[in-house]
């Protein structure tokens, strides 16, 4: 990367960073939302455990994985609607004007996904070991787990910004979060899949890749270190990413044409 | 010269109904207000029926008619319940661009306006109800209770889609903004989630079923799974507290509606 280039992607990350974090209606929502949902699925879905072949005594171990994933979803949100707004408020057209390289926007605006996603994954796990999650991994297994958490929350955060670039509109990203719903409950969010019994429900799950994101987390949690679910779990996040940053880039070439 | 035209001045009934006639008009011509009513509820059931149902297999767990339907009560009564928000959405929306001040304006009788919204409210509820009934019939749901029963579980989700309509109302004509949605929204998303949605109470243990014990949902829930079951339980109740809820809403919506009338 030449020196010009990192500059841009310093100045922009730096600008990425400062607004995530000076809009607490933007990360307090992805911290607490998750964390509620953890709270009442955990308690309501505890007798779960009691099923045949449920791989761990604890429920709340179980479900952490899926704190994990919806605080990746909001990311899709953050990372697109701050872009929708700079293409609204005409700060793109702006930046369009510098000699300022694509990549660099790109880069740069992830910069905010990726400081949210350590910011979840911290407070996922700090938050659930008191609540009595337990990581079979050990001390690296966290560390681990909150590395697969913003690996996650970068990938997803592509998307939203295709998404901005795409429809320049910050409720069409808003209306996106609705969907990524939709593939996190029709996955092996609240049982394994072995245990989904309604044979059309375990065939979406089966072929959604959010099951194998959430396998990940759960393998860290429930198992121990398992190599090729962390692989498997790693790299559908490093496949997300380069569909969403490809995508990105296209549209963003295609916007800065218009504008 | 001939006397002065009078002008009639619309009653409770005309207001409602033009009311009324506007936001279902509003809410079947544009597909961004139809389809997430109607595709809500439908995920939310099959997620729940669907990926849960093993949970029916749990040591304790016993409902004759099965979990699909164990869960359609739960969707049915929250469809009902979100019904009612989205359309104090409808409401802030109005306020926003200004076309409530002119209902306001029109109306001699205002309180034709919430129940204009309500009627609209309810007919959003009974299109979403028939769609989500049919799919759960066509999905295999068992229904073990017989005919009063069943009108008893749609009356109870009539109850609540009304309550929800008001508590809306009341908030959207105080806020007067769409930004008011997350405060129309959170309270009934936090309260539904808090009863025994996965499981019967009886299951539930920890601080979920010490809240869940004294949340009034719990006891809607409770009553509606009973009637679809043709296991009547906690009936009186359930419909006591809809209906108070019922009018305790009515008195909030009332406030809210003297509050935007003072705004101007």
């Amino acid at each position: 990367m030449s020196d010009g280039l990192r500059a841009q992607v310093g100045q922009l990350a730096r600008r990425s960073v400062l607004r995530t974090l000076r809009q607490p209606a933007q990360f307090v929502p992805a911290l607490i939302f998750p964390l509620f949902l953890l709270a009442v699925n955990s308690g309501g879905l505890k007798d779960a455990t009691n099923l045949p072949d449920f791989p761990t005594d604890s429920y709340i171990t179980f479900a952490v994985a899926v704190t994990f994933m919806q605080g990746a979803l909001f990311s899709v949100m953050n990372s697109g609607t701050d872009l929708a707004r700079d293409i609204e408020t005409g700060f793109l057209n702006r930046l369009a004007l510098t000699p300022l390289h694509g990549a660099a926007l790109l880069t740069g605006l992830l910069a905010g996904s990726i400081v949210l996603g350590v910011i979840q994954g911290v407070v996922y796990l700090v938050v659930g070991v008191a609540g009595g999650v337990e990581v079979a991994a050990g001390v690296g297994g966290a560390v681990v787990l909150v590395l697969l958490s913003v690996a996650v929350t970068t990938a997803f955060g592509t998307i939203g910004m295709f998404a901005a670039l795409r429809s320049g509109s910050g409720e069409a990203v808003q209306g996106l979060f609705p969907v990524f719903f939709v593939f996190l409950f029709l996955s092996s969010s609240s049982l394994p899949l072995d245990l989904l019994t309604t044979d059309w429900f375990h065939a979406v799950a089966t072929i959604n890749p959010v099951s194998y994101l959430l396998e990940a987390f759960r393998s860290l949690l429930i198992e121990g270190w398992n190599a090729g679910e962390l692989a498997l779990g790693f790299g559908i996040a490093a496949a997300i990413f380069a569909i969403g940053m490809t995508a990105a880039a296209r549209s963003l070439k295609t916007r800065l044409v218009r504008t | 010269m001939s006397a002065p035209r009078q002008t009639e001045t619309p009653g409770f009934r005309a207001i409602t109904g033009a009311v009324a006639w506007r936001s279902i008009h509003n809410f079947f011509g544009n597909p961004a207000l139809l389809v997430p009513a109607l595709i809500f509820p439908l995920f939310f059931f099959a997620s729940f029926a669907g990926g849960l149902a093993a949970i029916g297999e749990v040591p304790g767990f016993e409902f004759s008619s099965g979990y699909t339907a164990f869960q359609f009560v739960f969707v049915l009564l929250q469809s009902a319940a979100f019904g009612g928000v989205f359309t104090g959405f409808g409401i802030a929306r109005d306020f926003e661009t200004g076309f409530a001040r002119r209902y306001l304006l029109a109306a001699a009788n205002r309180n034709g306006i919430i129940a204009g919204y309500g009627v609209a409210a309810l007919v959003r509820a009974f299109f979403t109800w028939t769609v989500l009934t049919v799919i759960a019939l066509v999905a295999g749901m068992q229904i073990g209770g017989e005919g009063i029963e069943l009108v008893g579980l749609y009356g109870l989700a009539i109850l609540v889609n009304i309550a929800a309509t008001l508590w809306a109302a009341g908030v959207a004509m105080r806020v007067r903004s769409i930004q008011g949605g997350p405060l129309m929204q959170m309270p009934v998303f936090l309260i539904l989630f808090v009863a025994p949605v996965y499981v019967p109470l009886d299951l539930l243990s920890g601080w979920i079923h010490a809240v869940a014990s004294v949340n009034p949902v719990t006891a809607l829930l409770e009553a509606g799974r009973g009637l679809i079951s043709g296991d009547p339980t906690l009936i009186a109740l359930a419909f006591a507290i809809a209906i108070a809820l019922g009018f305790v809403f009515a008195w909030w919506s009332r406030g809210g509606l003297r509050s935007a009338e003072a705004a101007g």
